[in-house]
């Protein structure tokens, strides 16, 4: 079938115009030349400035956290059988940036660089075992959706504590930008930071996505066919962690991408989770750097965060998917 | 020749027997019927027999090795589960639902070779599907779902096969053609451990019933042997008359 093949040339070939506009547009639009100039070593300091410090990290930042949280809804999806599991749903996002946050406001970012994407990836991992521990207790989804609504309601109200004790107001505000989401002022410093953790988290999924497959049966016919579960559950719950936690170490708390994306994909391949987590990473990596840019160049007084637009486009989506579901096997 | 021999197996979850102390064997080339009431620890008994679930007692063998021994998919590549509930998590093709068969051989969804993929049109063709291969799952019948699964099961051309209740729900004629499908899987050398509640196709299709009541084997023999209106009694609680292989329940006992 054309229409499958043909939907990875296309994801790729959009995804780098993407960045690469992401690069020409802004306050001040680069002409082509300057933007090739600038990106290859030449034309002024300004430009080179602009290009590498600013936009480009910009862009791959918004990108890579996308891919983070898309293969992590893909793989997820597939390990709970459900389409409405993501980290941001399942209060994985809210948990790893409250662990951030807990970072940033005892100071202990101020010792390592690394303390920050630690402690993300620390919340993302306790609250992904949290979910999947459940998911081994019941089979209905709807209750891990709630537990994933508990979660995130009790990271929200930590951090809220976190701001009602806040010593200064430049503290404060680094909270809210944690809570919101954003990829504004990234640096390459940053991304190399958290890639590491994205990557690992992302090749984990990727080589454990055969079992997913195996899960459209069900476990007890998964087991049957010869998956081990218990390594199925730990290794997509430790990857989406890993990833999850990257992601939201570079960019704070963005939810529903990882929802919206995989959605979209399946029917291009088949339905089978396996397939579906390279072209649902490279979706949700897409539309975070064109929302990006939309909201570059939205002509709003203060700069709208990336996790506030994300949440406005992706819950009605959410809402939307869960009212057209059928009352299957929950 | 595979086999599966289940000794002594018991099987408890908390103060509840599940199992007791049950043994039994499937070899290649029988059908046999597990028979009992709801509750009598039919799926238990699988479970735990083909290794899903740890025995608290007793042991079970695969092919002379213990099943807790084998990896899942070195199991697989032996004994096809169908289990009683077949949720579908998504609205597949059918031949990728089938192509699952393969899994503990390595196979991937989508691209399938060799002899991976003659299994699954063997399969697929043995059950009646290859018409319905490209057709989602979630636009198929009752009856059709059915066989979906049993060639799943089948495209696993593994040696035994244990399904649990696979023909519940269907109307007589789909009852035939899964019982059908899976006496020719017999045939063709494969053993079958199958759990029924209809008495006469049983009696019918079976070369063995295994009778169960609350937890225990109480028999294990041929129809001849075994099928008797005081075994109808004992084991569903009800009054039967029994006319060599044909049943009349004429109601609760």
């Amino acid at each position: 079938m054309t229409r499958d093949t043909l939907l990875m040339p296309v994801l790729i070939g959009a995804s780098v115009l993407a960045i690469i506009a992401a690069c020409f547009l802004g306050s001040t639009a680069l002409p082509a030349d300057r933007l090739l100039a600038a990106l290859f070593g030449g034309a002024d300091a300004g430009d080179r400035l602009v290009v590498w410090q600013i936009r480009l990290p910009r862009a791959i930042s918004a990108y890579i956290v996308g891919a983070a949280l898309g293969i992590s809804g893909a793989a997820l999806q597939g390990l709970l059988r459900n389409p409405l599991a993501e980290p941001g749903v399942l209060g994985v996002s809210a948990s790893a940036s409250l662990m951030a946050t807990f970072a940033l406001y005892y100071g202990i970012a101020s010792i390592t660089p690394w303390a920050v994407p630690i402690a993300a990836i620390i919340g993302a991992l306790a609250a992904t075992a949290l979910i999947t521990l459940a998911a081994l207790r019941t089979q209905s989804v709807v209750t891990l959706i709630l537990i994933g609504v508990g979660l995130s309601s009790f990271a929200g109200a930590a951090m809220s504590l976190l701001m009602n004790l806040a010593p200064n107001p430049f503290s404060l505000s680094d909270m809210i930008n944690w809570m919101l989401g954003s990829v504004a002022n990234r640096s390459f410093d940053e991304i190399t930071l958290a890639a590491p953790f994205i990557l690992a988290g992302g090749a984990i999924l990727f080589a454990t996505r055969r079992g997913l497959s195996a899960l459209t049966l069900g476990e007890e016919a998964a087991s049957g066919i010869g998956l081990d579960l218990r390594r199925q559950r730990i290794f997509t719950v430790v990857g989406a962690g890993l990833a999850t936690g990257g992601a939201v170490a570079l960019a704070g708390a963005i939810g529903f991408v990882g929802i919206v994306a995989p959605h979209l994909i399946r029917p291009f391949v088949g339905y089978d989770p396996a397939r579906s987590l390279v072209p649902s990473a490279l979706l949700s990596g897409l539309i975070l750097v064109v929302a990006d840019i939309f909201i570059r160049l939205l002509p709003t007084s203060a700069e709208l965060k990336l996790g506030v637009v994300a949440a406005l486009i992706g819950a009605p989506a959410f809402v939307w998917i869960a009212m057209q579901r059928r009352g299957g096997n929950d | 020749m595979t086999d599966l021999s289940v000794e002594n197996l018991t099987l408890r979850a908390g103060a509840t027997t599940l199992v007791d102390d049950a043994s039994f064997k499937l070899v290649q080339g029988e059908f046999v019927a597990l028979l009992g009431p709801n509750g009598a620890g039919k799926t238990s008994l699988i479970r735990a027999g083909i290794g899903l679930q740890s025995a608290n007692d007793g042991h079970s063998l695969l092919g002379g090795a213990p099943v807790h021994g084998l990896s899942p998919a070195q199991r697989a590549r032996q004994i096809a589960y169908l289990p009683q509930i077949r949720p579908l998590a998504w609205p597949n093709a059918v031949r990728d639902v089938v192509s699952l068969g393969r899994f503990s051989h390595g196979a991937p969804l989508g691209r399938l070779k060799g002899l991976d993929a003659e299994a699954v049109d063997r399969a697929l063709e043995a059950c009646g599907l290859t018409a319905l291969a490209s057709r989602r799952t979630d636009t198929l019948s009752g009856g059709e779902l059915a066989r979906v699964h049993c060639a799943r099961a089948f495209a696993a051309e593994a040696p035994l096969l244990v399904a649990d209740e696979p023909i519940a729900a269907l109307d007589p004629r789909q009852q035939f053609r899964i019982l059908d499908l899976i006496r020719s899987y017999v045939n063709q050398g494969g053993g079958a451990l199958v759990v029924l509640h209809d008495i006469q196709l049983a009696a019918r299709y079976a070369s063995r019933m295994i009778w169960m009541k609350e937890g225990r084997i109480v028999a294990d023999g041929s129809s001849a042997e075994t099928l008797t209106a005081d075994r109808l009694k004992d084991i569903y609680g009800v009054t039967a008359r029994v006319d060599g292989p044909h049943i009349h329940i004429e109601g609760a006992a």
